[in-house]
Formats: structure tokens, sequence, C-alpha cells
């Protein structure tokens, strides 16, 4: 049975904390340091999981954009490996690749692929027949239908998929630490009991999803203007 | 602007304005199919002519159309484009070299108007300074207002800015054909018929040999120089210009195609000036009357028409005005309908009819009147011989 490190977050857990419920203000500040390493770590892992995650699907998207016969096969293997719970994942891979973050970064990324695999085809699949036609009768050869028309069109609904992406890796990053790849959740579990800890680990997770949420979609705006030029006339 | 201001600005070589067209034996057969959806089309269009391919659905005028520029490959049979096949080249380079418009228009949502039209340009490598200069002269040309327009997104433009777009942007490299699928197809019947009149203006200036789709006969008479009607099976039903067409149909399945108002739709070809108008016995008020009577004995119109003295129609003289040495402003009937010389001869006739009138006077555009004409002149203008009949651009200058 694999053992949990009991991580000493508390000295003397009667002394440190006087509040009746746990949530003390004065200990977060005096610790808050402890949280800072954990933070970048999932920061870290989240987006190299990201990263990969995209690279991977956006290859397979590519591909099976071209060859329909492809989008079966590969929506099925990645849906697999959607509904392998996480840490059914750490444990499988522990005896092949180890404790550490490699672990952790494989079942992250094999988790965003089918997300991000599936927004960026309906994305090209969305882009309007009679603009296709449009691009290939005035001469575009189909590589630069593709770079030029149909990704910049199929922009919304993949950027959609990062962000469905982001927040579901950084709540899944959590379980991280189970491979040994440490990040928040590994805080988190080191004194569940604790309120204040609780409170600022899970805050700082929470806080971190929606800060890449945000940016995501900041991006997004910046890298689509046509999407908020509707008809104002 | 003329055209040949723009035909330097945007030539990259001595290529000529227009292109000639020619269909041989061109046949396709989709794979899966017995029946051929284009069968043996043979016709040639003329450099700088506007030909329209016109049918039912399902008679493969979009499928000839396409294999022109290879969206659709040729099953069998050939298409010369100036005398060239376009069997030997590269699809995407020779669609550079065709002007492109379909019903749907297909712009780029996620780029500007300039950038939409800039699309062949920037294919084909030309400079910044270039592009700017040949986006805001063509719009210009299709009527829009560079300044305005330039920086906007399809979205923000309405039914009939966009259709001017997707012409412009078809023009963009000044291309010595055009291919055009119902193209005023989606727009509304008043501002289609605006459109179809710019097209035509345009068509004037830039004199581009043009292959247009439309499933309409009565757009197809109005735009064609030369009309290749097509009937399912992919067959040619018959290839001539309108005129000719509307005179001499070939076969059943034409006939009840052009319709049977087709002795109608053939006025509608030719307008007022286009006829030897009768002369009219001009009178004024304190003319002579010998005077008078000398004018009416030298015109078939069997009444005098009193003119003001800007000479604008006042109305017909009746018997009582003449009966003194002096013509006095006694009418039969007033000068109903006035006809003009631009007006078409089915609007003329349409006139006459309402008003109940034999005949009416024809003023210019000042007003003054140019002559008169009468439905006996419409009768005979339906069975002038078909050549002398003018088509498509030169129809509605």
């Amino acid at each position: 049975m694999f053992q949990l490190a009991q991580l000493q977050i508390r000295k003397d857990p009667t002394e440190s904390c006087e509040a009746d419920n746990g949530f003390c203000p004065d200990w977060i500040a005096d610790n808050f340091d402890r949280y800072v390493d954990p933070f970048f770590q999932h920061l870290y892992l989240t987006v190299i999981a990201m990263a990969v995650g995209f690279v991977i699907s956006f290859a397979l998207a590519i591909v099976a954009y071209r060859r329909r016969w492809l989008i079966n096969p590969v929506t099925q293997v990645t849906g697999i490996l959607y509904t392998v719970p996480s840490v059914a994942a750490f444990f499988l891979l522990l005896p092949i690749t180890g404790r550490g973050n490699t672990t952790a970064l494989i079942a992250l990324v094999a988790y965003v692929l089918l997300i991000i695999f599936r927004n960026i085809l309906t994305g090209l699949d969305n882009v309007p027949e009679e603009t296709k036609d449009a691009g290939r009768g005035m001469g575009l050869t189909d590589r630069q239908l593709l770079w030029r028309v149909e990704l910049p069109l199929a922009l919304p609904e993949i950027m959609a998929g990062l962000r469905i992406a982001a927040t579901t890796t950084v709540g899944l990053a959590t379980l991280a630490f189970f491979a040994g790849a440490g990040g928040l959740g590994e805080q988190i579990f080191a004194d569940i009991t604790f309120k204040s800890n609780v409170i600022v680990a899970g805050g700082l997770a929470v806080l971190l999803a929606a800060v890449l949420d945000g940016l995501i979609l900041l991006v997004q705006r910046l890298i689509t203007p046509w999407t908020r030029a509707v008809a104002a006339r | 602007m003329n055209s040949s201001d723009s035909a330097q600005l945007s030539g990259p070589s001595s290529r000529p304005a227009a292109a000639t067209l020619e269909f041989r034996q061109a046949t396709k057969v989709y794979p899966g199919q017995s029946e051929p959806a284009v069968d043996g089309l043979t016709l040639e269009v003329p450099s700088g002519e506007i030909c329209v391919l016109v049918g039912p659905s399902g008679c493969g005028k979009t499928t000839a159309m396409r294999m022109v520029n290879r969206m659709i490959d040729i099953t069998s049979g050939d298409i010369l484009l100036d005398g060239r096949s376009v069997k030997e080249r590269r699809p995407a380079e020779l669609r550079r070299e065709i002007g492109y418009a379909i019903q749907q228009i297909g712009l780029f949502p996620h780029l500007s108007v300039a950038d939409n039209i800039a699309t062949v340009p920037r294919l084909l490598g030309w400079g910044r300074a270039r592009i700017r200069a040949r986006v805001d002269e063509l719009l210009k040309l299709v009527s829009l207002d560079p300044h305005e327009t330039r920086d906007r997104y399809p979205a923000q433009l309405s039914g009939g800015q966009r259709q001017r777009i997707g012409v412009a942007r078809a023009l963009a490299v000044d291309p010595p054909l055009m291919l055009m699928d119902e193209p005023f197809g989606a727009i509304d019947p008043i501002n289609r018929e605006r459109l179809q009149n710019e097209f035509l203006r345009l068509q004037r200036e830039i004199r581009k040999t043009i292959v247009f789709v439309t499933h309409d006969i009565d757009e197809a008479i109005k735009i064609g120089d030369r009309i290749a009607i097509m009937q399912r099976g992919g067959k040619l039903a018959q290839y001539a210009p309108p005129a000719e067409l509307l005179m001499y149909p070939q076969g059943k399945f034409v006939e009840d195609f052009v319709g049977a108002d087709r002795a109608l739709k053939r006025l509608a070809l030719q307008r007022v000036r286009d006829v030897d108008l009768w002369k009219a016995p001009l009178v004024r008020v304190g003319e002579p009357v010998r005077e008078a009577r000398a004018k009416l004995a030298d015109s078939e119109v069997p009444y005098c028409l009193l003119i003001d003295e800007n000479g604008r129609p006042l109305g017909w003289l009746s018997e009582k005005g003449m009966q003194g040495e002096r013509v006095e402003p006694e009418l039969r009937s007033k000068a109903e309908p006035v006809l003009e010389l631009d007006d078409v001869l089915r609007d003329a006739l349409s006139d006459l009819l309402q008003e109940e009138a034999q005949y009416g006077p024809v003023v210019d555009h000042r007003g003054q009147v140019a002559g008169v004409l009468s439905i006996e002149m419409l009768a005979h203008a339906l069975r002038t011989d078909p050549e002398e009949v003018p088509s498509g651009a030169d129809a509605a200058a």
C-alpha cells in the first residue's frame, strides 16, 4: 500500500492557532512562504501538460481533418485516456516511469488530449463551406487555406477548448503528488484537518485556474478581433 | 477612372485584358453516377463578352462553370483559355488568373475588407503600396467609399455591400476571365436590379470575358451577350444571343424555358432610342394653320402635337384649334403618356396600353419632343432581325 509522507505543517497543533474553527490569518501570514514553491510547481505541471497536450492534439486534429477516417479511432483512444481516473493512471505509470514529474505529466497530458482535439476539429469543421470554396476558387493551396483561413476561423473554438483544458488540468494537478510530483495538492493533503492550510492551498489552486482562464480569454480577444465587430453600423 | 488606368495599375505583364474561352466536348461524370452532369458541352465565348449559363436546377450549369477553373475536374473533352488547355495548368495558379464570385460571396469573416480584396494580390506577391492603391481603386469602382469601407469586417456590411466587395475581390488582379455563380441570387429584387445595372455599367468599363451562371431567364436576357440554355443531363439546348434566342427558340424545351411572353421579353432588349421614331407634327400656339396642315400631311401621326416655347409637349391639337388663321390652344387630349428615349420598349408599350393610347410623344433628357412612338412601330420592332438587337452591356448603354 502506498504511504503518504506526512508533512509537519503545525509544530504544535494546540499552540499555533487559537481560533476554534482553525482559520488563523496570523498563521497564514507567517507561513505563506511554504506555499510558494508548491504553487510554482503546480503552475509548471499545468503549463507543460497544456503545451505538450496542445501540440499532440493539434497534430492529431490537422491530420484527422484531412483524413476523416482517423477521427473515430483518435476520438476513441483519447476518450479512453480521458476516462481513466487520474489517480489510477499515476499508479499504473509508477512501475514504468517512476515517481516524479514525468509520471504526473504523462497522466495530465493524456487527460487533455480529447478536450483539445475535439475542439480544434469542431472549430475547423465549423468554417463555412462557402468561405473555403471562395478561398480555393481564388487559388489558395490546401496549406494556405488551412493556415490563412481555416485555423484563424477555428480560433474561438480552439481557445474555448484550451480554457476547459486549463481549468481541468489545474484541478487534476492537485493529485499529482500521488505520483511524487508535488504541487498544491501535497500541501492540501499534508494536513487536511487544518482549515488555514486547506484554505490557502486550495485557494491558490482556484486562483491559478481563474487566472489561467482569464489569460487565455484575453489572448482570444486579442487574436480574434473580428468576433466582436458584429453589425457595428 | 477608366479601364486603361486599372489595366496599367494591375496588369503584371502584357497579359490581355480579356481572354477567349472555349469548351470542347467538355464532359463531367461524377464518380458512381452513370449519367453525366455535363454532357459534351461545346461553345465559344469571344473575348470581352458575357456568356450566361442558364437552366433549371440539376442542368449542370454550375458544374460547367467550375470546370473552367478546375474546381471540378473534367472527365473528358477540354476547356481552352486563350487557346491553352486548363488541364495543363496547376489548379492554384490557374485560379489566381480567373476572377471567382459566388452567390454566398464567401468573404473571409476574419479579414478586413481591404485584406479580403488583397487575397490574390498577396498570393502573387504584390508590394504593399501597390496593393493599397489597388484596393482603393477597386472600392471606388464598385461604388464604395474606400475610406469608410476599407477597415471594416464583412459582418459590419450590408448584403449589397458584401456583394460588391465579392466582385471587387474577384477583380483584384484584373483577371482576363471572371466566373460568377448567381452573384445576385441572395439579394432582394430591388437591390438585385440595381446591382445588375451597376454590374453592366462596370462591364462596359472593364470589358472582361465573363461566365455567368443563373437559373433566372430574365436575368440571363438582361445580362448576357450570349445565353447558353442547358437542360437536365447537362446538355446544351441552345447557345445564342438573347434576341435570337427569343425570336427563334430551338425546340420545345427552350421555348418553354424562355416563357410564353418571349415576344414581350424581346421588347425589354431594346430602348426607344433604338427604333426609328415617327416625325411629330409639332406646332406652337399662334403658328399659321396653313403651315400646321402641311406638317400634318407630311407625318404619319393624324394629329398635330402642341408644344410650349421650350419644345415640351402640351397635348394633341383638336380640329377646333385649326379653324382660324392661327393655331389656337384647343386640345383633343393631353400628351399622355410621355415616353423617354431611355425607356425600354416593354415599358413604353406598357405605358401606351395603360393610357389606351395609339401613340405617345417621346422626349429627350431635356424634355423636348424627339419624335413619336406608336403601337404599330412596336409591332414592327418585334419582327426586327435579332442581329440588329443589341444585348448585354450594350443594351443597357
